[in-house]
Parts: structure tokens; sequence; C-alpha cells
């Protein structure tokens, strides 16, 4: 125990150390050289471990993930295009895309409209209620998605019928006369895949409210008064004046939820590990590498992931290069 | 993805792009005192009290079984205790004294913090760097660079697990905590470069050409002044990467796995997956590794959302 805090202490201490004592001694190096050559090598210094980093940990494995994609399970052999011609066509994985795209559909539309709610409404609220009650509905986003799941999990936890119950959904739907329902087995309709749906949308709408409460407090007053002049009612100077200007924030809290989205496995993984057809693509790639061992078919089910973020990549470069535009 | 001003501090830290034109200039604290502040009537009140209701009651639900006595929690509701709470003999701690030695939770509580401080403290100084040469420095490539920063930011980290695996294999890194630590440090490298870099450019540029005019080098103008002052974005990223390690099982169950090294996240994770492992046992688990993120959020609040806020895109 003791030897296990050490050596985090120790390692804190070397790293911090040692990357300092590096950029000092490189720092160093660079100013021995004659003054041009100072200015041309001193910013690559700074960046390079940063730099080395990125390219180790994150370019060069993305690039090998993709040859990898087009070998065999233990990356021995090419075999073109076979995992991916292999997982189109299994019905499993289809499945599983189409699981995934019901994630993509309902999960940002709720949490935007649940988050967007909160914040208008709370924004009514006197200023101690509206920080409680931001609280409250932000607190979820410091636990860890295994830690939600297991919350949930208890929340639908289902006993047989005649016996008490002690998960609360459960619990409500016997105090009403109702027989208990196994709501993790629940496959028709993706019912259950809705019920792991919820606990991702618990855990996002406090980042949600937060973004939108910011903007929606930031829609000038005069516009809307101007609306109210004109009569305008309350709902449609929400929706014909507020909605539009809040609109960019909108579509990043959007997206945003997305790219988690897109990855979603742990939650799957604690409560179904994608049994009762609730699979996902972020556990079935998961499941590939380790229960199958096929690393062949993990890559490939990451590249077909990384293919489908590159939309959200063009976006984002072009937002940062308006933004910079602007400064 | 954005800017949002949470707290009262006077620079906040600029969040990955945004269009300026919905926040710039308008920027009103979070729980700032709008025209519509106590306007609530009783159907908006009634509305807000059942989402909070909803929100914490599941939380209350996971606690209050946590120090039950084991036959009660797996035999009635939780909310059969609110009848007579004031009962001391069906309130109990053992469940936590058992979780953490029986199942190891202990350990895995040392386990995570040893996993997550290197990865939180040691990106900080190689991101500071950089941020401060794609400020304030003027070199080949800058631009190109950081735009490939910029489009990482929303990249999976998946894509660099199977291949990493391969590479800890042949330095028998796999199931060690440089392992995880590198790993970490990798993926959290653009996103750290990107908040610093953004709040550094919200720095007047006077300020540092005034530090090169008194003779001072960047090396001592990073030190002395940019690191000082840019202190909360450093912290608003430190709770991120805190918090983001701390929580993460992915990354964990694929380098560390279960076992000697396994973080708590791991360790609760095979505690749901076994068979018959009572819920005064699961709900002790899963409170005890809430502890610490729940501290971190009540006690830092401001700068924590901050840190989500500008963090939440990260891959």
């Amino acid at each position: 125990m003791t030897a296990k805090v050490m050596t985090a202490l120790i390692s804190i201490v070397a790293g911090v150390g040692g990357a300092l004592v590096l950029y000092y001694l490189l720092n160093k190096l660079a100013e021995r050289l004659p003054g041009r050559w100072e200015d041309r090598i001193k910013p690559y210094v700074y960046i390079l471990p940063a730099v080395a980093a990125i390219g180790l940990f994150l370019i060069y494995p993305a690039y090998q993930t993709i040859v990898y994609s087009f070998a065999n399970r233990t990356s021995t052999e090419w075999v073109g295009l076979d995992n991916y011609q292999q997982l189109l066509t299994s019905e499993a994985f289809l499945q599983t895309l189409f699981n995934t795209l019901l994630w993509i559909v309902i999960v940002p539309t709720a949490t935007v409209i649940l988050g967007l709610a909160v914040a208008v409404l709370a924004d009514r609220l006197r200023p101690r209620g509206e920080k409680l009650t931001k609280t409250i509905i932000f607190l979820p986003m410091a636990i860890s998605m295994v830690g939600a799941a297991t919350i949930w999990r208890f929340v639908y936890e289902a006993r047989p019928a005649g016996q008490p119950q002690i998960g609360l959904q459960n619990a409500i739907v016997t105090a009403l006369g109702f027989d208990p329902v196994v709501w993790l087995q629940q496959e028709r309709f993706h019912l259950n895949s809705f019920w792991l749906m919820v606990i991702l949308i618990w855990a996002q709408v406090g980042f949600s409210m937060v973004l939108l409460s910011a903007a929606v407090k930031g829609v000038p007053t005069e516009t809307l008064e101007a609306a109210r002049i004109d009569g305008a009612n309350e709902r449609q100077a929400f929706f014909r004046v507020v909605v539009p200007q809040i609109w960019p924030t909108v579509t990043v809290v959007f997206i945003t939820v997305l790219i988690g989205v897109m990855k979603v496995f742990d939650v799957v993984y604690v409560m179904t590990n994608g049994n009762f057809n609730t699979n996902v693509i972020g556990l079935e790639f998961y499941n590939q590498l380790f229960t199958n061992g096929n690393a062949g078919f993990a890559a490939a089910i990451v590249v077909m992931l990384m293919v489908a973020i590159i939309p959200v990549m063009i976006y984002q470069v072009r937002q940062f290069r308006a933004q910079e535009a602007g400064r | 993805m954005t800017t949002v001003s949470q707290g009262p501090q006077p620079t906040p830290v600029p969040g990955p792009v945004t269009d300026r034109k919905t926040m710039g200039g308008r920027r009103r604290h979070l729980a700032g005192v709008g025209e519509n502040a106590g306007k609530a009537n009783w159907i908006v009140k009634a509305v807000l009290l059942t989402i909070c209701f909803l929100w914490i009651v599941p939380v209350i639900g996971l606690f209050i079984t946590s120090v039950r006595e084991p036959d009660a929690a797996n035999a009635t509701g939780w909310w059969t205790v609110l009848k007579s709470p004031l009962d001391v003999t069906q309130w109990t701690l053992a469940n936590y004294t058992e979780v953490a030695t029986e199942s190891n939770m202990f350990r895995a509580f040392i386990n995570s913090f040893a996993i997550t401080l290197p990865a939180t403290l040691i990106p900080i100084l190689i991101a500071a760097f950089a941020a401060y040469a794609f400020t304030f420095m003027q070199f080949k490539g800058r631009d190109v660079l950081f735009i490939v920063i910029v489009s990482l930011l929303v990249v999976p980290n998946q894509v660099a697990l199977v291949p990493l695996l391969q590479l800890y294999g042949q330095f028998g890194l796999n199931g060690t905590f440089p392992a995880v630590w590198l790993a970490h440090i990798g993926f959290g490298m653009p996103l750290a470069i990107f908040i610093l870099r953004s709040y550094m450019a919200t720095l007047p540029k006077e300020l540092i050409e005034s530090a090169k005019v008194d003779g001072a080098t960047h090396f001592t103008t990073f030190w002395r002044l940019v690191i000082p002052v840019s202190v909360p974005a450093l912290a608003s990223f430190a709770i991120f990467q805190f918090l983001w390690v701390w929580n993460d099982l992915l990354v964990a169950l694929i380098f560390l796995g279960p076992g000697e090294n396994e973080p708590m996240t791991v360790n609760l994770a095979g505690l749901i997956g076994q068979q018959g492992q009572g819920w005064q046992l699961i709900t002790a688990g899963g409170f005890f590794t809430m502890v610490i993120p729940l501290i971190v959020f009540l006690s830092l609040q401001r700068f924590f959302i901050r840190g989500m806020v500008a963090g939440s895109v990260k891959g």
C-alpha cells in the first residue's frame, strides 16, 4: 500500500521535475545558439514534448488502427476488406449499429430539450433557489458512469411478483397494481435500450443546462421587449426571439453530447454487457478486442467510428477558424 | 466547446470553439439575477421540484441502502426506513468495512489516487509550455499544427487502444501504472493545450511585449509572468483531468484489468458483475467510488464547471 503511494508520489515529482529540468536544459541550449537560430529553434523546443506525446499516443496509434483493420485477428496477416465485410453482413453487428443510431438520435435531443427546460424555468426562481436547483441537476456530472450505472441498476432492480420490490421503479409499478417488469430485458421496441439511455441523459442534462442557461441569460432584454410590444405572447417570444439567438449554443451542446454518445461504453458494459439486444459499438469494440480476442474486428469498428466522427471534426475546425478570425 | 463564464472570475476560460456572437461581451454569472428572477409561479416550481426529485432520489436511495443492515437492505425497499429514521439499530457502517477489505475497495481507492495524480499533474507543465509557444511565439507550421490539435479534440481514445496494447506488450508495460499514466497524458494533451492556449490568448499582448523590452527571456516570461496569471485555467484543466481519469473505466480495464492494480471503477464493475453480491455491498462500493469526485465537485464547483464545460468534448 505504502509502496504504491510512494511510487505515485515519486512519479509526480520525477515527472513534473524531470519535465522542468528538460525544458530548462533545452532552453539553455537554445539560448547558446546564435541570435537568429535561437528564435527559430526555441518554439519547437517548447512544443516538442507535447507534440511527441500526441504523436505517440494518438496519431501513431490511430494510423496503426487503420492498418490493423485490414489484418486478421492477431494482426499477423493481411485480409483486405474482410473484417469490414464480415461485420457489415453480420445480423448482430447491424443490430448493434442500429442501437447506436437510436442512442445518437435520442440522447442528444433529450439532453438539449431537458437542459433548456431547466435553464429557462430555473431562471425564474430567486437566485438561491436557482443555484440549488442547478447544483442538484449538475451533480451527476461528477459521478462516474460505473457509479451512475450502479445507482440506476438499483432503481431498475426487479423481483418476482409477490415479493417485496426493492427497486424504486418496480415498487411504484406494483404499488399501482401492475406486475413487476424486468426493465433491462424489455427488448420490445428497444425499451431496454431506452432505460439505459435514461442514465446517460440523467448524467448529461446538467452540462446542457449550464451552457444553455448562460446563453439564455445572454439574450438581450431589448429584443424580448420589442417582441412583446409587437404583441408576441410568451411562447412566441421564446420560440421566435430566444431560440434563434441561442441556437449556436444548442448546436454546441448537441454535438458535444453526440460525441460522448457515439463512443458510449461504461453504461452498457455494466448494465447488460450488450445482452438482450442492447449492444452498442463502443462496447462491441471492447468485446471484440478482449472477449473475442479479435484485434482486426476491433480495429475495423474503431475505424467506422472515426469515419462517423469526421463531419464533427470538420465542423469543429470550421468553428475554430471562425472564432480565430473574430479575435 | 464553448465560451461561457460560469463564475465571477474576470477572465473566463474560453473553451473550445464557439460562436462568439452568442456569448461574447454579454457574460452574466451562472446564478446571476436575470430580469425573470423571482417570477416563478407554482407550476414552474412544481415542475422544477419534480425534476430535482427525480435527479436526486436515486442517489439518496443508493446512500441509504449502503448504510442498512444486509438482510433488511435486500428484503425491503430503502424508502421503508423513512417510517422510522431514528431507529438506530437499522443503520450500520459494516458494509463499508466489508467492501473496503474483503472486496479490496480500499486497495482500489489507493490505486485510483496512484493512477490519477500523476496522470493529472504531469501533463499540465508540458501543455503549458506548448500553449505558450502556440500563443506568443512565431514559427513555421504553427497554425497547421494547432488545427490538428483542435481536430484531435473530438477523436475518441478508442482509436489508440489496440496499437497501444501491443506496443505496451513489447515493453512489458501492460498491467502497470505507467501504462495508464502515459495513455492519459497523451489522451489529455490536446485538450490541455487547447484550454491553456484559449486562456493565454486573452492575456494582453502588451504585457508580454513589455517583459521582452525589459530584457526578459521567453523562459522567464513564461515562468514568472504567464504561469502565475494562468492559474485559473490550469486549475480548470487539472480538475477536469482528475475527474476524467478517476472516473475512467475503459482505459483502466484495458491496460490494468481487474486485480492488484485495479482502480475503483474496475473494482466496482467487477462487484456488480459477480452473482450473489448483496445490494448493501454494491451500494456501499458505489458510494465509496463517488466520495472523492463529490467532494471535488461540492468544494470546487466553480472551477469544476468551467473545466467540465471546456473539456466535455474530449474524445
